[in-house]
């Protein structure tokens, strides 16, 4: 396959911009896949796998045939969905205390953001909650749990993919799963 | 919990990675029948994996792969067959580019120049086109003659360089460096293109001072 897609990006880069489709076709699932379980909503992650293909498509010269092509198309979909989650977050603090309030923080403000009562948790379907789950991992964490658990890549690709020693994968995905474990409680 | 060995925590997420040893499996299978709070940590993340592995699969919705080609940028940022030679080999490029300019610089400046010229050293007679270095006269270093006659009676301490010109030594005359004469374009090219890598590496130059 490594070489269909090498054989295409070669067309590319020499002006033929259909042989890119191919390419999109390809990988569309698997991106698009992993966009949607980082970000848990179907707009924006069309929206980032688009930007991604984009992406690729105008740095494709930039790219190291003698490399994977999945995991350079990877790390540029991660990338964008940890700047688009980073970007969303609002630039205030929730536990800084409210001026004028005596020891009020942020949190007394808003029904506790992002966190759901149990009972609500009880009624979700499987899969929702699955989305739910993944979407209260910090995004440290949420990157490499979706690409070992969603997209079962093995842990030398997700240190490929996010440019990290394999020491530093490993124990992230036992943070992880710890997290994972805790926030859960049980199923 | 609080007394249990601290390896088997990281024996559960390495027995979670696929990547245990067949004697630390054992020894966490053992804790694990006697130790409950391990035991329910234990099925805990084992739970938390399954529950991820269960997440369907999700594809990318039905236009997708068109909405992307549709988006690429048009074909403003291609290169053309040089643009991407020139991507490819900077390095050659620059190289060649180097040379052509180079040798056009040579080649302008042959030929154009018809004019007598002489370097000038102290001790030399310079008539009306003739240069000539007198008997018993010592001259102390080079001396480069350009579309000229060179007559030498005495010694020169140095290289003797005659370019379109002629030369006349006597029997009297001594030369200690080089002594050579360059009449067509190929000499004088060779010549220009020594010279050239002299004024750029001039610790060559030195080889001829040696030779006294």
């Amino acid at each position: 396959m490594d070489n269909l897609v090498n054989k295409r990006i070669n067309e590319v880069i020499k002006g033929n911009q259909d042989a890119f489709e191919e390419i999109v076709t390809l990988f569309q699932h698997r991106l698009y896949q992993v966009c949607y379980r980082m970000l848990g909503n179907a707009q924006e992650a069309e929206d980032i796998a688009q930007e991604a293909f984009v992406r690729a498509y105008v740095n494709i010269h930039t790219f190291d045939q003698k490399r994977k092509f999945s995991t350079w198309l990877f790390r540029i979909a991660t990338n964008l969905c940890i700047d688009r989650i980073r970007k969303k977050k609002p630039d205030y603090y929730l536990d800084a205390n409210v001026p004028g309030t005596d020891g009020l923080n942020m949190y007394s403000h808003i029904p506790a953001a992002g966190e759901l009562p149990e009972e609500e948790i009880e009624r979700m379907e499987m899969q929702q909650r699955i989305q739910y789950e993944i979407g209260r991992l910090p995004d440290k964490y949420r990157t490499i749990i979706v690409l070992r658990y969603i997209e079962e890549l093995p842990l030398q690709e997700i240190g490929d993919i996010m440019e990290m020693p394999l020491g530093t994968v490993k124990t992230r995905v036992h943070r992880g799963r710890e997290i994972l474990r805790k926030q859960m409680g049980s199923i | 919990m609080n007394t249990c060995p601290e390896q088997i925590v990281h024996y559960m997420h390495a027995y979670l990675d696929g990547e245990i040893s067949r004697q630390n499996e054992r020894e966490l299978k053992e804790h694990l029948e006697t130790c409950s709070a391990c035991k329910e940590i234990m099925n805990r993340l084992s739970e938390s994996v399954v529950f991820l592995k269960s997440a369907e699969e999700i594809n990318a919705p039905e236009n997708f792969v068109a909405n992307v080609m549709a988006q690429l940028p048009k074909r403003k940022w291609q290169l053309g067959r040089t643009q991407r030679f020139l991507r490819k080999y900077p390095f050659l490029v620059a190289a060649a580019l180097f040379l052509v300019l180079m040798s056009a610089s040579l080649f302008s400046s042959y030929g154009n120049n018809n004019q007598f010229s002489v370097t000038k050293q102290p001790n030399l007679i310079i008539n009306n086109g003739e240069v000539i270095v007198p008997k018993g006269e010592v001259v102390q270093g080079d001396i480069i003659v350009e579309n000229g006659h060179l007559n030498i009676q005495g010694e020169v301490k140095g290289n003797v360089t005659v370019i379109n010109g002629s030369k006349f030594m006597a029997s009297t005359a001594i030369v200690t460096g080089k002594n050579e004469k360059i009449d067509d374009w190929f000499d004088w090219l060779w010549y220009k293109m020594k010279d050239t890598v002299k004024n750029i590496f001039p610790s060559s130059t030195s080889e001829g001072q040696h030779n006294e």
